[in-house]
Formats: structure tokens, sequence, C-alpha cells
């Protein structure tokens, strides 16, 4: 992979999903990269991701994006996951309470682990249960505001909203990009917040994508 | 003499890469200078029918077995036959892959180039890098009584002509080296003979044959569906996933997990398709699926695709028992399985089982008849002594009860709540659905994870250690039902036997988990370990594919991690599974390197064979 033929993208956009285990997480990436949606999606264990290209103006960018598990058992060995994420889905059920109140947990452990420039996004998944909400909107989207962070509702079930959740990320994060790509001539892949420290721009994109960890 | 008697390898007298690649004679296949000079050499050494211990000789006796497959090495340890004098000891090791003869030019005896060709005669042209049995790889060792019949269906290279016994001359005894090589003396020659015997067609047919077996079972069982193929005809970019034809939501859902696993094999070239999906997937490029939809491979990971969907489809019939004789299809097998079966119940119906030899009969595979009990024994849960057998299931069945009564309760305590609200979230994720999603069985398992949870501290409940569960619960059940395990109604089993499958459940979990508990504490160093393991082990049967991980900054853990964690259960059938298991529990639960070595064997070509004689009885 990383070979000439299949660049027909200009960025790879590294993008975690975190949140409360059962909120969604691989509901969503599947609605987003597959069009899918399964009801009896298995616990997701470990890493895993997938990818699609979206076209911002002219710009074709990949998005990675990497969904783990939400159990916290797991976060010793996944937060190496988070290294180079220039964007965060943090999700939660809009059903359950409970997933909403550890979403700050969720804030402080990802700035623990990512770029102070990484982009995130609230995200209130089960919007179509809507009957069983546990999370007012404006309660949510206040949080958000609060904290610099996106905001919006989904429902990987039906579909609503997923598109443009990502889309919106990624746009924003284009918009970063193409801020620092004015001071930098060179029209390569770039991850915000590389492998090198002290360094925003990333380095030229030598392998397609596989972004260090 | 006292070097080529101990077995030992002596690296100091090996030939060097130059000399073993200059043969001096045409047909000579050792090292060049050393066969010179022992053209020359009086006869007189070899009377004494010991062997010359000459450096030279040495160095051309050894240089084959130094020559990097560590098959060879071992066989050099199993040929020894100290106590046989008169006959020449110095037998030459094989170059990788050969049937051993007397090095060619062995001394001044060697009288003529006939007599030399004669020696070479029985070892037919192998190359090095086939197919060879890797010892230590099985256990017991491998079985010409087992693996006999196995040979006898496939097709034979041309294999060694035995020469006659009686020698009249001492050239002519020199040449007959069929009392050293004597086929059916020694296992490893059988054990070398059919490993490359199983060359890599044979495997791909035999592969293919159960690949069909699925694809009809599934057929039967699956329900016509609109799907989407779309852009399933050209050629997608690595990067963006391939679109999976004709395949129902279940299935195709299983794609994007399938990514972490294979995310490694997607990078790799078609070395990596070789090595990961090849021998066995390779034959389904261009295949159409059965209802006729064209299964066009986008991409390295398509055909693995296929193999993916298999843990998720509920259709795919845990039917381990008559169906599983045909899948690798000759007769032959059912008279073995028979054999098999009444070793096994002789075994266990003695006063006290020998826990050893049930083990080394299990790691072939338990008859589905012995294996919930057969299970029990070897986790420890139930003792040898056929007496104590009855009373101690009671007695453990009954502390399990008890524990129910204590814990169960407090799953709605603060304290415990955030535990059994992962568990009980998780277990309607879990497959098979038409089982599990059963209120009776959903409690059960609940049960039985809450309990083992509250009494674990150290790790408390993981994702993952409820999959472990399912293999117990199956095998248990298994003994009380007739139909298949997803089609089975729980309610027709009685509530009393239910409650004792679920007390086995429990405790044989419990054992299991012991042996690797550090794979769910905190920060799960035992999977870091294992996954350790599996990148050296890589690194040392394909350097190739090592360094192009490497090259990609691909980690081990990205995608060896749920490999480590569920014990390889996402990744195969959990009849495969089962089968996995049985061999599993045949040696020792705290093997360190479980499932380091299983994984690492289904990457190598070598490993494929067994691999694919394991996994799919």
């Amino acid at each position: 992979m990383g070979n000439g033929a299949e660049e027909d993208y200009n960025f790879v956009f590294k993008v975690v999903l975190i949140g409360e285990s059962g909120v969604g997480k691989t509901n969503l990436l599947s609605r987003f990269t597959r069009n899918e949606f399964n009801h009896d999606s298995r616990t997701t264990i470990g890493v895993e991701f997938s990818t699609r290209t979206v076209l911002l103006g002219t710009a074709a960018v990949k998005a990675q994006i990497w969904d783990t598990a939400g159990l916290e058992r797991y976060r010793a060995i996944t937060s190496a996951y988070y290294r180079g994420a220039v964007g965060a889905l943090l999700v939660f059920d809009l059903t359950k309470h409970q997933t909403y109140t550890v979403v700050e947990r969720w804030l402080k452990e990802l700035y623990d682990h990512a770029e102070a420039t990484i982009v995130v996004m609230l995200v209130g998944n089960k919007s179509d249960l809507n009957h069983a909400r546990e999370v007012p909107t404006d309660e949510a989207r206040m949080f958000a505001e609060n904290n610099g962070l996106l905001f919006i509702e989904t429902s990987a079930l039906d579909s609503t909203n997923v598109e443009l959740a990502f889309e919106t990320v990624l746009k924003e994060i284009f918009t970063k990009v193409s801020k620092q790509r004015q001071n930098n001539t060179r029209a390569n892949a770039v991850t915000l917040g590389s492998a090198q420290p002290g360094q925003e721009q990333g380095s030229e994109e030598k392998k397609a994508c596989c972004i260090s960890l | 003499m006292p070097r080529l008697h101990s077995g030992v390898a002596t690296p100091s007298i090996r030939a060097s890469p130059s000399e073993a690649r200059a043969p001096p004679a045409p047909r000579s296949r050792l090292p060049g200078a050393p066969i010179e000079r022992l053209r020359n050499r009086q006869p007189l050494l070899y009377d004494a029918g010991v062997c010359v211990l000459q450096p030279n000789f040495l160095l051309e006796a050894e240089a084959p077995l130094g020559a990097g497959l560590g098959g060879d090495s071992r066989l050099w340890g199993r040929r020894r036959r100290p106590g046989q004098g008169g006959q020449l000891r110095h037998r030459a090791r094989p170059h990788p892959g050969r049937v051993v003869g007397p090095p060619e030019g062995c001394g001044g005896t060697m009288a003529s180039d006939g007599a030399r060709r004669q020696f070479w005669k029985r070892s037919s042209h192998r190359l090095p890098g086939s197919i060879q049995h890797v010892y230590g790889a099985q256990h017991p060792p491998f079985d010409p009584l087992i693996h006999g019949t196995l040979i006898k269906t496939v097709p034979k290279t041309p294999t060694t002509p035995v020469k006659p016994k009686k020698v009249s001359t001492f050239q002519e005894f020199e040449s007959n080296t069929s009392d050293a090589w004597d086929v059916g003396e020694d296992e490893d020659e059988l054990l070398a003979m059919a490993a490359e015997s199983l060359n890599t067609e044979v495997v791909m047919e035999t592969a293919n044959q159960v690949i069909q077996n699925h694809s009809r079972r599934q057929e039967q069982h699956r329900v016509p569906q609109e799907h989407v193929c779309g852009d399933g005809e050209r050629a997608e970019p690595f990067s963006d996933l391939p679109l999976v034809t004709g395949t129902d939501s279940r299935l195709v859902k299983s794609v994007s997990e399938s990514h972490t696993s294979h995310s490694a094999d997607r990078w790799c070239k078609d070395k990596c398709l070789r090595l990961t999906g090849g021998a066995a997937w390779v034959s389904e490029r261009g295949k159409r699926l059965p209802h006729g939809q064209p299964f066009k491979i986008l991409s390295d990971t398509t055909p693995l695709q296929r193999s993916q969907s298999l843990p998720y489809a509920s259709t795919v019939p845990l039917g381990y028992g008559a169906d599983d004789k045909n899948a690798l299809g000759p007769p032959a097998l059912s008279e073995r399985e028979v054999y098999r079966l009444e070793k096994f119940r002789q075994l266990l119906a003695g006063p006290n089982t020998d826990l050893e030899e049930l083990r080394k009969l299990s790691w072939s595979g338990i008859p589905k008849q012995v294996r919930p009990i057969t299970w029990k024994l070897l986790s420890g849960y139930l003792p040898a002594n056929v007496d104590r057998r009855e009373s101690t299931l009671r007695r453990k069945q009954k502390e399990y009860f008890a524990f129910i009564d204590q814990y169960y309760d407090s799953r709605n305590d603060e304290a415990h709540q955030d535990t059994y609200r992962q568990i009980h979230i998780d277990i309607p994720r879990m497959s098979p659905e038409t089982l599990i999603l059963q209120p009776k069985v959903t409690e059960i398992f609940e049960r039985i994870l809450f309990i083992w949870a509250i009494r674990h501290p150290a790790s408390g409940y993981v994702q993952g250690i409820n999959d472990l569960v399912t293999p117990f619960f199956v095998v248990f059940i298994c003994e009380h039902i007739e139909e298949e395990v997803e089609n089975v109604d729980v309610s027709c089993v009685p509530a009393e036997v239910l409650r004792n499958i679920e007390a086995d459940s429990y405790w044989c979990l419990s054992k299991l988990l012991d042996g690797i508990q550090d794979n769910y504490t905190f920060a799960q160093p035992g999977i870091q370990m294992k996954v350790r393991l599996l990148e050296e082990l890589v690194g040392r049967i394909d350097e190739q594919v090592h360094r192009h991980l490497d090259q990609h900054e691909v980690k081990y853990l990205q995608f060896a991690f749920r490999w480590m964690n569920n014990l390889l259960m996402r990744e195969m059938p959990l009849r495969c599974t089962v089968r996995l298991w049985d061999t599993y529990q045949a040696f020792d639960v705290t093997h360190s390197q479980w499932p380091s070595g299983p994984c690492c064997s289904s990457w190598s070509p070598r490993g494929r064979t067994n691999a694919c004689l394991m996994e799919w009885p």
C-alpha cells in the first residue's frame, strides 16, 4: 500500500471514535464508511478501523477512522491509538444518561493523549429512540459550546446526520490544515501533530494510509 | 564415534556456505572440496564399521544438517542408533527435504560413479522449503497409524526405492541403505515423507473441499437476499473498503471487523496473500458464489472476507458430528474415528484415567461423543479417578449454586452495577444469537460471568471473556440435544440439566481463565506478551513479512490484539474453535505461547498444512 497507483486522495485524516461501551461507535463507523447498520454487531475488541474518501472542495480527503472498545480495561492498550489523530468523535447514547455524564472523563483522556489542536465533535447517538431520550439536546449542546466542541445528534440506525457529522469534522480539520499549508509549499498528506514533537506540520506522505502510532 | 552418536550438530565444522555451493562433480550435492578429498580415502577406514571422524567428512556429513531447516536437525537427533554395530554410522544428514543417503564419494569404497549414483537414486528432487512437518508441532508426534491413511489418499510423489536387504560385497552393503532408513521403523521418516507427500495442490484441494462443504451448508440455510453489488466489478484502491458481494447483512457486517485482524494482510503484497489467504483461498479468485454472483477479488482481503464471514453467520451449522467426516473426504477417516472413539472410551472407562494419554489422544481432536467428559477431565474439573467423579461433580455444582445465592443478587448494588451493566449489554451481542438470546441462556451467561467477575476482582469482567463461555456451554449442552445448537430451544432441556451445565461451564471457564488471567488484568500484560511473542515468531519464520509490516509501521498489537484477547474465537467459526480447544486443552493451559503459536502457524506456508488439518476436522 502506499504506492503511487493508489493515491487518489490528497490527504489522510486520522479520526478516532471514542465513548462508552454500547453507545454505537461501531455502527456509526459502518454507516459512514459502508452505509451499513447491524443490530447484532459484536463488541469491539481492541482496535478496528475503516476508511472512506470524501471530496472537500477540490481536495480528496481520505478519512481513516479508528474505532475502539469503550471498556475502560482496554484504555491502557489503546491509548496509543490517539497518536496522530487530527479529529475525534466523542459519542454518547442519548437514551442513557450515564454515557453522557462520563463525557468529561473521555475528554480529559483525549486531551491527555492527543494533540491540543485536535478537532472534537460531541455526538449524541440513537436519535431514532427519541421517546426514550434521557439527555436533553440543549444540555448537551451547551456543554459542547462551553468546551469548544462541535455538536450534533445522529442515528446510525436511520442514518440521520451521520454523513454530516463526519463531514463537518473533516471540513474543520481541512480548514486548519489549509491554513498551515499556506505556510508550506508541499502538497502532501499531512497529519496534524505527527510523531515529531513540537512540529505541527506533518511529514510528507511516505506511507499512504499507515499513520505512525 | 561420540560426536555422531551424540546426535548433536557441531557448528564449528559445518561447511562454509561457499563450500556448500560448489559441488565438484556434476552429480554431487554436497560441499565440493571435502568430497574430493574423501574420494581418495583408504577403504580401511570403513572396515571398522564406524564413522570416519575426519573433519572433512564430518563437514560433509553435517553440512546438510546445518543448512537451515530446523526439521533436519531433529532428524539427526532421532536417527542415531548407537547399539547397532557393524553398520555405517556416518550417515550423512540429508539436504533439506531430501531423504538421506550416504554422502557421495563416501570414501574410497565407492569404486565407481555408478555406485555413487545408486546412492542418490534414493533421494529424489526435493526443494528446500517444501512443506515440512515441524517437529514438536504436534503432540503426540506424527502417528503413522493415523496419518498413514491420509498418505494413502494423496498422490504420491516419487519416493525412494527400497534397496534389497541382502548384500554380498561391501560396496553393495554400502549402497544398501534400507537397514538404516527403513520405512516404517522411524516415525520421523514417515513424518518427512508424509509432509512431502502433502504437496500444495493437495492442501489446496483439501481446503477447497472444506470451503465447498461450508458453502453448501450455508446455502442450505441462507435465504436469498437483495444485496448491493454496485462497485463490485471495478478495482477499488486498497485504501477503500471493497464492497462485499453476495452476502447478507450479517456477513457483510463482518467486513469492517475483519479490517483490524487483516489490516496487516492488506498492506502486504502478494506474498502475504499467499501466506495468509493463499493456499486455502487462492482458488476463490473469480469463483462464482453459489447463487451466481461473481465474487470479484478486489483486494487481498476479499478472499479473507469470506472466511471472516463465517463466524458471524449463524447459518453455519455446528455440526461437528457426521458431517465432519466428509470434510477430508476419504472413508478411511470414519474407520479412524471409530478407532479413536474406542481408544477414548477405553481411557475414560479405566479406574483411573491416564490423563497424559488422554492429552496425547486429544491433540488430534476429540470425538464428539466423548468431548464433554474429556474436556471436563482435561481442564482439571473432574478427577482422573472414575469413582470420585460423580461425587466431585455434585460437590462442585452445589458450590456454584451457593455462589448464585451469595453473589448474584448483589448485581444491583452500587459497587457492582458497572460490572453487571457491562455484562448485560455485551451478552446480546454474542454469537450464536439464536442460542444466546433465548432468555434462559442469556440469564445463564450473565450469572456465570457476573459471579466470575466478582470472585476475580484482579481483572473483573473484560469484554472477550464472555466469548470464552460459549464453547463450554455449547459442548456441554450438545450432550443433551439432537439438533444443531443454533436451532435448539433450551426449554426442551430439563431445568436440572441446564443448571448442571451452567455450573460445569462456570468451573471450566474458571479453570481456563486461571491460566490466562493476566490477559485481562490492568494493562493486560499477558496479551502484550503474547503479541510480542507473535512478533518474534513471525520475524523468525518470515522476515519478509515482518519487515514489510515494520516498514509500514503496522504494529502487531493493532491486528493481533483480538486474536489473543478472544483466543482466536472471533476469527473462526465456533465449530473450529471447539476443535481447536480440543488441542488447546491437550496441553498445559498456562503454556505461555498460546495462542501465539497457532496464530503464527497460520501465517507460514509450512504451518498452513498443520493449520488446515487441525482447524478443519
